[in-house]
């Protein structure tokens, strides 16, 4: 046990046992919890407990556990991906909080993420999006040497910087509108910054941005909480991109 | 059975050339008939569905997540291998596949391990055509950098998330063919049999994650692309679903495991901070590039770190131990993983070790960056020092970084010939699953490059080798046979289930999975003894006959169970370890990562037994009470004459 293990804090967690059954929040009080623990840290600490009760254990997404796989996508206190910016669920460390507090924790709410279970939900749409038009066209084999395609160094910067997305889905949870404008931005904007991405652009903004729509997922009006909560920062400059895609495409 | 590689013949430039000239093909009117099991959607997997898919096979993916895109190969961070000589600095496939052989300490096949490199430039070129955005110079012109034991630069690299970006290309071209209608992803589903019908794979059985259901795919192959086995270990730098039971459960049906003993610890972790920590966050060795590592000279002043009274910054240079630098100054901090690993070790344990545990090193950005200036590293490793920044709460811009040796990477996996089949016909093994290409340790930014090389251009030329030699299927006699061996197997599973959901001890799996990692890491982690393994082995069956008793599993079998799927990995585990130990005591040598301290040089480096050991040891399944008998595949080596794997000049 470390030394300074002595943060308490009591969770209000969502408990939704099917995506038909009714939820409810279940207050969970824990203890003996170090600032060093994370928040996936604490709540394994709570399903340990819980199965040394008999109980059934909180059902969540998780997996790399260092911000990068986008498994993991959590409202706490009201946030995605809780208090502190630039991170995803599982950067975040309970010296975050304040002693003693008491933490909301809820799955993302969106109608094209329906709820599995608790904290777990379906976003399969964003898998759909992505196949509608999210890729280059081109064969395994067909490639030429790699040295053919010059790009200068701040273009394909650009492009990383969009390419950063790992599709947690935070920008359509905290979204009013539950728009997934700056998902479909990021992978459009950072393809068609590259010139091998060029040939498709246009198609690929129309096929993913109505693919979005049919999905259910809301339109955009500019508003710009999806930038705010985005883990790794990407900005709506790539949602004018995906627009000026979007146009040329129309004419 | 004895194993046969089919190594081509010819010179080992041409072997793979003239390979492809013999292999047979299918029409492309054919292809649709046959169905491919794809397990595992990382790397290797997505690159061999979305291959085969173009090709026009019907594919069925299954992966553990919710999407392709989270498969853990999305956590490498440092870089990918080629032999592109883009630096001009003397590069060529020769070197590099010297350079993996060398570095992977004479413990892999020759042949294969120079097909890799033969086809490592491939990959650039495609994965540039994909779309990666792999980073550039001024001039448009692709940059590279260096890894760990090499001398030249052939690391391909997109920041810090250069495996995020490749598996975003590949899961962008496994979309593609999802679009096509060629490739299926079944997502949320576990592999938990591996269906065979005399000795050949006919399918698999998996359990949907979300509803419990057990359901079995019939297929002419089955690629298992399903990674290693570090979670074994408890902390590791892993994702929470990496797991070993698709491994073991082919292993039971058949499919020798090869080398298990060979586990790579990589040396710049993030140190264990608490008794709850579920892993262990990587620092790319990428970092050492730039950074220096060092402990302090002076006991003294370790210890007055150990306990606050002084900062890193306050020790002046004359008083810092540069020990890579010191004991290899010919590769410096870019010696390979397991010899930093091992020299951390050595160092903490004579107490020059730092943080509050005296278990931790330190790594050093503060030369870095007065040379080169802040903007030039923070392009380079920005999105590093956030996370480590994030995790520590210390700016290693300002202080150094602490490290310390973790559990990384398996070289072990299912033995593969040169076709990449296991000893189950039908059966393939790609990635970081099978144990071709990196004998007894894995040069850095050397696993995407495998992956992909496996599943772009490796896989979709052998495996219609295999589909062109099946009987044809309205011919098939005994499809009733194999449906029936189906039935059979979901039942099996399903028994499996209703057991592990009838425990109803008051112990979670953690609490065993973490005190097998414990034993593991002291027994059979970077120094190995045989007195130290022998003790291992009653503590383990002693620990699983405890879960036996105690072990808790709560919830239903119907419906997501986090807990269920823990403790269908653990039971494996339990079984694993055994095999992992088993192949490292056998091993009386030390190579690569398998450190056994009995064999050291007197500078406590590796000291391999090439008379007695030059061969990779495939275990055989025999039975649950019955001791896996051990094959021996002997490595010959006609190009590479295996000599001193020295570091320091």
């Amino acid at each position: 046990m470390d030394n300074n293990s002595n943060m308490h804090f009591v969770l209000k967690v969502w408990r939704q046992a099917s995506p038909k059954a009714k939820g409810y929040f279940q207050t969970l009080p824990v203890d003996g919890i170090s600032p060093d623990t994370s928040f996936m840290e604490l709540l394994d600490i709570v399903n340990n407990r819980l199965v040394e009760q008999g109980q059934e254990t909180i059902a969540f997404d998780h997996d790399c556990r260092e911000g990068i796989c986008g498994a993991c996508g959590l409202y706490i206190n009201g946030r995605p991906h809780g208090p502190d910016d630039e991170i995803t669920t599982c950067q975040l460390y309970m010296r975050r909080f304040a002693n003693g507090s008491t933490i909301t924790v809820e799955p993302w709410r969106s109608a094209a993420f329906p709820v599995i279970k608790d904290l777990m939900v379906e976003r399969k749409a964003l898998d759909k999006i992505l196949q509608a038009g999210g890729f280059v066209s081109v064969n395994t084999g067909a490639a030429p040497e790699a040295h053919n395609i010059l790009i200068p160094h701040a273009k394909v910067e650009e492009s990383m910087d969009a390419a950063a997305c790992v599709g947690c889905g935070a920008c359509v949870a905290t979204c009013k509108n539950r728009s997934a404008m700056l998902f479909v931005a990021a992978r459009v904007s950072s393809l068609a910054l590259l010139p091998q991405g060029k040939p498709e652009a246009a198609r690929r903004a129309k096929a993913m941005v109505k693919e979005m729509d049919r999905l259910g997922f809301g339109s955009c009006t500019n508003i710009g909480d999806c930038q705010a909560e985005c883990p790794k920062g990407i900005t709506v400059d790539h949602i004018a991109r995906l627009n000026r895609e979007f146009l040329y495409r129309k004419r | 059975m004895k194993l046969q590689a089919k190594i081509p013949e010819g010179s080992i430039q041409e072997k793979w050339t003239n390979h492809k000239e013999t292999l047979k093909t299918v029409a492309p009117a054919n292809r649709k008939h046959f169905d491919i099991v794809v397990v595992g959607a990382g790397l290797a997997g997505a690159s061999a569905a979305a291959a085969l898919g173009e090709q026009g096979y019907r594919v069925n993916v299954f992966c553990m997540n919710d999407s392709p895109r989270r498969a853990h190969s999305v956590s490498a961070q440092g870089g990918i291998n080629a032999a592109k000589n883009y630096r001009n600095d003397n590069d060529s496939v020769n070197r590099l596949f010297v350079d993996t052989l060398r570095g992977g300490d004479y413990r892999a096949r020759e042949a294969n391990v120079y097909r890799l490199a033969e086809v490592s430039n491939l990959i650039i070129d495609h994965c540039v055509a994909l779309g990666v955005p792999f980073a550039r110079d001024y001039a448009g012109y692709l940059d590279n950098r260096s890894f760990g034991g090499t001398q030249v630069s052939r690391t391909f690299y997109a920041r810090g998330q250069t495996g995020q970006q490749l598996l975003l290309g590949a899961y962008s071209a496994l979309n593609r063919q999802v679009a096509a209608g060629n490739v299926t992803v079944r997502s949320r589903q576990q592999m938990m049999d591996l269906v065979t019908e005399n000795g050949r794979a006919v399918g698999i059985t998996v359990r949907d994650m979300v509803t419990g259901r057990i359901t079995s795919y019939p297929a002419d192959a089955v690629i298992l692309a399903t990674g290693g086995y570090g979670n074994m270990y408890y902390l590791s730098t892993n994702a929470m679903l990496c797991n070993g039971s698709a491994l073991m459960q082919c292993w039971k049906e058949g499919a020798y495991f090869a080398n298990p003993g060979f586990v790579q610890i990589h040396p710049t972790c993030i140190p264990v901070t608490g008794d709850y920590q579920s892993k262990l966050t990587l620092m790319s060795e990428s970092l050492r590039n730039d950074g220096r590592i060092w402990v302090p000279a002076k006991k003294e002043d370790a210890a007055a770190l150990r306990e606050g009274k002084i900062r890193p910054s306050d020790i002046p240079d004359q008083d810092r131990d540069y020990y890579l630098e010191r004991r290899y100054p010919a590769y410096g901090n870019l010696v390979p993983r397991d010899v930093a690993s091992r020299a951390a070790l050595e160092r903490c344990d004579n107490g020059f070790g730092v943080n509050l545990s005296g278990r931790a090193v330190f790594l050093d950005f503060t030369h870095a960056i007065q040379t080169q200036g802040r903007k030039v590293i923070e392009e380079k490793y920005g999105n590093l020092f956030q996370m480590y920044e994030k995790i520590t709460d210390v700016d290693p811009r300002k202080e150094p970084m602490m490290i310390y040796p973790a559990i990384h990477y398996t070289m072990g996996g299912l033995w593969v010939d040169y076709n990449l089949m296991t000893t189950v016909e039908g059966l393939f093994a790609i990635g970081e699953a099978n144990f071709s290409d990196h004998g007894a340790n894995r040069l850095g930014a050397s696993a995407l490059m495998q992956g992909l090389a496996d599943g772009f251009f490796i896989l979709p030329y052998t495996l219609p080798d295999y589909l062109a030699g099946l009987p044809r299927k309205s011919d098939q006699q005994g499809t009733s046979q194999a449906q029936g061996l189906m039935r059979d197997s979901v039942l099996r599973v399903k028994q499996t289930l209703a057991l592990l959901a009838g425990m109803k001890g008051n112990k979670p799996v953690d609490y065993f999975h973490r005190r097998l990692g414990k034993i593991l890491w002291e027994k059979v982690g970077i120094n190995r003894t045989e007195e130290g393994m022998r003790q291992a082995l009653p503590e383990i069956q002693a620990l699983e006959e405890q879960w036996r008793r105690e072990g808790g599993i709560t919830g239903g079998i119907d419906t997501v169970n986090q807990e269920l799927e823990k403790a269908i990995h653990l039971e494996d585990y339990f079984a694993l370890a055994q095999l992992v130990i088993k192949d490292a005591l056998q091993r009386k040598e030390s190579c690569g990562s398998h450190f056994r301290t009995e064999s050291a040089t007197p500078d406590g480096d590796t000291l391999r037994n090439d008379e007695l050991f030059q061969f990779v040891g495939a275990w055989e399944y025999k039975g649950p009470q019955t001791e896996p008998a051990l094959h021996k595949e002997p490595l010959e080596f006609k190009y590479v004459k295996p000599g001193d794997r020295t570091y320091n000049g």
